[in-house]
């Protein structure tokens, strides 16, 4: 059998042609991070806990007490974050150093694929000659998360917030698009089943060596507008039993509240919308957890 | 990816991408040794894993555009979400200007990615120093950076 020397024997002065694109892609994307300060990922391995609400009311919390803060919605399936932030239907600026991420009223820079699709009630589609999409969807969505963060004139941000898809799958190929990411967020409710699957992420978290990992318990009781008297919203407290297992600390509790939900819809972050209500205190304790030890002898980002 | 002439054992060149707008691919390698061509030929769907990481076969003909994976791939995708941004004409060392069947031209492309693609026609011209954009210098744009999708 004749010798045809393998891949790495055979030298070329032009480089691999398609592994020096996919280093330029990193190349991209490290220049674009290096602006960010504090990346923080709101995740849960759930979908359906909250994790998007408590993504946008931290953001906004962060940037009315002066931070700069941009939003990524790296949900692209279930996009919310331009909504719930007040920023839907906003054009984006082609601009010179990339796309300029859509102002919120509240001061948050947005990034969803929400802004991008031309109905928001129609599921993601991409343009494919055949039907083989189980094939490269995947690379496809990765990639888009990629562009949202390398291709975003983001600028210098105190606080980048990722708003993650359901799925530890879809979480693993972020956080593998992040090799720096510090500080994730896991949101759970108190029920079982949120426990049991946010237990998976929490150990894919500790697998990817993700250095802080915080609890928010969300829809943790039903407090009374007009009395104030408090009752859980599920039996037992299946948070306590998520700490106590997985070893992370409860960083938040956030009591349900259908203002909340009320308010994101007509973008309107609680923290902005209902600053008095229990859920934007908790919002803003959360949000104070998170920047206070970053923040000593620092200037904010512009 | 690196294509090796066999009988020179040289490795070879990429010399020529062609997208014949049907989905497929072809790809020249050329041997500068003997001068020995391939052609290699992608199907829709492999030609489409490719794209999906956001690479070339081959290489780049032009930089990378912000977006472009998003703007080049998805399906219903808001006709107004991208607004052009007026650079400081100082900042413009060769104006370019559209003539209007050129902008005509342009009219067709969808305009989701209508900006994108006005960036390169423009980008190719200023290197150029072609102060007029017409049909013609786009076909001339296409042929040269490979742009036959666009």
């Amino acid at each position: 059998m004749r010798k045809i020397r393998t891949y790495h024997e055979v030298e070329s002065q032009t480089g691999d042609l398609l592994v020096d694109q996919i280093r330029d892609q990193r190349r991209r994307l490290d220049g674009r991070l290096a602006g960010i300060r504090n990346v923080v990922a709101v995740g849960s391995g759930k979908g359906g806990v909250g994790k998007s609400l408590v993504a946008a009311n931290l953001a906004a919390a962060l940037a009315a007490e002066g931070r700069t803060v941009g939003a990524l919605d790296a949900d692209l399936n279930g996009p919310s974050l331009a909504r719930m932030l007040g920023a839907a239907g906003q054009r984006l600026v082609d601009g010179a150093e990339g796309v300029v991420p859509a102002p919120a009223a509240c001061g948050v820079r947005v990034m969803s694929m929400e802004l991008l699709q031309n109905d928001a009630d129609a599921p993601l589609r991409w343009r494919a000659p055949s039907g083989d999409g189980f094939l490269w969807q995947s690379s496809i969505e990765t990639g888009a998360v990629r562009e949202f963060l390398s291709d975003v004139a983001w600028g210098g941000l105190d606080f980048l917030l990722m708003d993650l898809p359901p799925g530890t799958d879809k979480m693993e190929r972020v956080f593998q698009l992040l090799p720096g990411l510090e500080t994730l967020l896991l949101v759970t409710t108190p029920s079982e089943m949120s426990r049991r699957v946010v237990a998976r992420a929490a150990r894919l978290a500790r697998e990817q060596g993700i250095p802080t990992v915080g609890l928010v318990a969300n829809m943790t009781e039903y407090v009374c507008p007009c009395c104030g008297h408090s009752d859980p919203l599920f039996p037992g407290d299946g948070v306590a039993r998520l700490a106590a297992a997985t070893g992370l600390e409860i960083w938040g509790r956030i009591p349900f509240d259908p203002r909340l939900g009320e308010a994101s819809d007509r973008g309107a972050p609680a923290v902005v919308a209902s600053e008095d209500s229990p859920s934007a205190r908790a919002f803003r304790a959360l949000a104070r957890r998170i920047a206070e030890p970053r923040e000593v002898g620092e200037e904010p980002a512009r | 990816m690196k294509f090796l002439c066999i009988q020179c054992d040289h490795i070879m060149a990429f010399a020529e991408r062609q997208l014949p707008g049907d989905g497929t691919l072809a790809a020249v390698f050329e041997c500068s040794a003997c001068g020995r061509e391939i052609a290699m030929l992608t199907n829709p769907m492999e030609t489409q894993l490719v794209s999906s990481m956001g690479i070339e076969i081959g290489g780049r003909t032009v930089p990378e555009q912000p977006m472009e994976l998003v703007r080049s791939n998805l399906d219903g995708g808001r006709d107004d979400a991208f607004v052009e941004e007026e650079p400081p004409a100082p900042a413009r060392p060769v104006r370019v200007e559209w003539t209007p069947a050129a902008v005509d031209r342009l009219g067709r492309v969808p305009s989701f990615v209508r900006g994108m693609v006005k960036r390169i026609y423009t980008d190719y011209a200023r290197e150029r120093g072609i102060g007029r954009m017409t049909p013609e210098v786009m076909d001339t744009a296409r042929t040269d950076l490979g742009l036959e999708g666009m």
